[in-house]
């Protein structure tokens, strides 16, 4: 991007600058830092020049927005357009309050909405299951059929919303849900929008919510994308996560590269069923994690788009543009967020989000400061939600497209993000791809390694988590949260009962039959599981045919 | 020479969070104590079956889904039936501040939340065991 006697001269004076200002600077003052350095332990230098990226070519490796590799975004005019989909994960407790809370996001002006299960309905147990037990509706709503998810969206129209799930392991059954929810309302499901989370690896990896082994679980995935490319041409048929990754202690550059290692592994998946990536291509999206080293943060989102758009085109032959563009959703990082002086989280979300904004989100979750200590109150999650309104509507920062583009550092730091990706997608390849790593531990080693070692750093101060291990002060130990009321379960369970009582029993049976069949034959098994779930068979009983035909998977203990 | 502490990492109930149980039995370990880690989705039964036929010195659980007091219970109970209730238990994860207390009275010895030092923790499992 520079000429080369601009170049030259530029060195000469880099020489200068560093032996005659720099040198005798650095003696009187010594910097606050032996070595400065990101989370992913690439080191930051004083300061970046042309000659940082004096390799970068703009047409090629940068682009302008909505052009492929589409670093500076996908979308040419960006959030001068439309902002991001501001989207806060909520649910808890039964399906009438979360309800409720959804109905209080919207009239604050949320725009999405984002439905966080609770671990049995993720996990594929009716809470009247004694693996159940205290875990119904604790960390979001319990859904036992599509009686609950009627109560769930009550006075939502579906054709007006769009709604991500956070579901994996029964993501074919919540999605069955909303298909049939959706009829109820007299709403065809070409007409939905939205996004399954759907992304198994990582649940392997990080999240803990499987059921079945790897290889069945593919299965599923490619039935649901078949399925919706035939029926749901609107929804996101997966959401491919690095954000539990991240939580789970990787850094920025391990986020990225096992995110996009479990994209690969899909793609692939998708392929060898006999789809055409041109088109299932077009309705994957990503979910990242934004944390706290500012710079590096929108970096990686930078390099992510451009790596995946490389991806796509020179690994799969992938034509259609629409099917390059890496698409993602943001949270800001829980991990990042102390019990201790909570107060201050409003401000380690806020500098996330921004950097999430500043990396081409196309949709974001601002945590809430309470959340080290429980489910969030209507309090925080409105100053959370107040947090992305004042970014998008104060701070001017939406109104130009990538307006880091082109800082040495930024660009610099997307290409050495990019490159140290790049050496991580090869070494999956060499270990027989992602499923393969992950079966060895590798992965879970890779990132539990990642994550012992920062913890060692925060405990002797080379990382600094303020008000936890600098600046403490004495606090007094009650603060307020979120109530759980202990009847959600009983009441729950009531419901459950009743709803086993009213239905037709004899069709829920014959459903159960004829998927466990379709799952032998490996038939799509999304046509069989809608119409079990249209007879109100429950999440638990889909769940446990289907175990019965794939088995169940074991973790790999890795220390 | 002195025997090696035995200490059991378990998680308890559908919480995937292992974060933190995998970290503190790696300080442990590191802090010389012979650990074994249950892995996902423990059932109390499993949990104590585990801690009694291993005969470990202690147990360290860890819940962040808010299931804490009824698992804490079972176990409390379990290990009562085992004969073990003599075993220290401590717990790590998002609990409340009042159902601390709660923990307590049941029997739980350590109930540490986010943020603890794994110095601190190590400490308390040393203690526990004296």
């Amino acid at each position: 991007m520079f000429d080369n006697e601009e170049l030259k001269r530029i060195k000469k004076q880099h020489k200068e600058w560093e032996e005659n200002v720099v040198e005798p600077t650095v003696k009187r003052f010594p910097e606050r830092k032996e070595k400065f350095k990101t989370s992913s332990s690439q080191e930051i230098k004083k300061t970046y020049t042309p000659l940082d990226i004096e390799g970068l070519e703009y047409v090629n490796d940068l682009a302008f927005p909505g052009m492929p590799p589409y670093t500076r975004g996908i979308q040419p005019t960006m959030y001068r357009g439309k902002l991001w989909t501001m989207r806060q994960y909520a649910g808890f407790g039964t399906a009438e309050e979360s309800n409720e809370r959804f109905h209080y996001l919207m009239s604050q002006g949320q725009t999405g909405l984002s439905v966080a299960f609770d671990l049995p309905t993720q996990i594929g147990y009716d809470s009247d299951d004694s693996m159940a037990e205290g875990e119904v509706g604790r960390v979001g709503v319990a859904i036992d059929s599509l009686d609950d998810m009627e109560t769930l969206f009550r006075g939502i129209p579906l054709d007006r919303v769009s709604t991500s799930m956070t579901i994996n392991s029964t993501a074919a059954i919540l999605l069955s849900m909303y298909i049939a929810l959706a009829e109820k309302q007299g709403v065809s499901p070409d007409k939905l929008k939205g996004t399954i989370q759907n992304d198994i690896l990582k649940e392997y990896i990080a999240r803990g919510t499987y059921i079945f082994p790897p290889k069945p679980s593919m299965k599923i995935i490619t039935d649901i994308f078949e399925y919706c490319s035939k029926h749901l041409p609107g929804f996101n048929t997966i959401s491919i996560s690095g954000y539990h990754i991240r939580e789970a202690g990787a850094n920025a550059v391990q986020e990225i590269a096992f995110t996009l290692a479990d994209g690969i592994a899909y793609v692939e998946a998708a392929i060898d069923a006999g789809l055409d990536p041109n088109v299932f291509g077009k309705r994957l999206s990503f979910f990242f994690n934004a944390h706290n080293n500012f710079f590096e943060e929108i970096a990686k989102f930078r390099a992510a788009r451009r790596l995946w758009a490389r991806i796509m085109k020179e690994r799969f032959k992938v034509k259609n543009n629409k099917a390059l563009r890496l698409r993602f959703h943001t949270q800001t990082g829980g991990s990042t967020l102390t019990a201790q002086q909570p107060l201050n989280n409003i401000a380690r979300v806020a500098y996330q989000a921004l950097a999430a904004v500043l990396g081409g989100t196309q949709s974001l979750h601002t945590n809430s400061y309470d959340e080290a200590l429980g489910l969030p109150t209507e309090e925080s999650v409105t100053a959370a939600l107040r947090t992305q309104q004042i970014i998008a509507y104060e701070t001017g920062v939406a109104d130009t497209v990538d307006p880091l583009g082109g800082s040495y550092f930024i660009e610099k730091l997307t290409s050495d993000i990019e490159k140290k990706v790049m050496e991580y997608l090869s070494k999956i390849d060499d270990l027989g791809g992602m499923v393969k790593a992950i079966e060895k531990g590798y992965i879970q080693k890779e990132i539990l390694n990642t994550a012992y070692e920062y913890q060692l750093n925060v405990e002797n101060q080379k990382e600094i988590v303020v008000g936890v291990n600098k600046f403490q002060t004495d606090e007094d130990a009650e603060k307020e949260i979120l109530e759980f009321d202990p009847e959600i379960e009983d009441r729950q369970k009531e419901k459950l009962k009743t709803l086993k009582k009213n239905r037709d029993q004899n069709a829920v049976k014959e459903t159960l039959e004829k998927l466990k069949k379709a799952a032998k034959e490996e038939d799509n098994i999304m046509p069989y599981v809608l119409d079990a779930v249209k007879h109100y068979a429950t999440v638990g009983e889909i769940s446990s045919a289907l175990r019965d035909v794939f088995g169940e998977y074991t973790e790999a203990i890795i220390l | 020479m002195e025997n090696k502490l035995k200490v059991l990492v378990a998680k308890p109930g559908l919480d995937g969070h292992d974060r933190g149980a995998k970290i503190v039995a790696m300080a442990l370990r590191d802090a010389g104590m012979e650990v074994i880690y249950t892995g996902l989705r423990q059932s109390p039964e499993e949990i104590v079956k585990a801690a009694s036929q291993e005969n470990v010195d202690i147990i360290g659980l860890s819940i962040l889904s808010g299931a804490h007091l009824k698992l804490c219970e079972r176990i409390q109970k379990l290990m009562k039936e085992s004969d073990i209730e003599d075993k220290p238990v401590l717990i790590g994860g998002i609990i409340p501040a009042k159902d601390v207390e709660k923990l307590k009275e049941m029997g739980i010895q350590e109930v540490f939340g986010p943020g603890v030092p794994l110095k601190e923790i190590v400490e308390k499992v040393k203690e526990a065991v004296k």
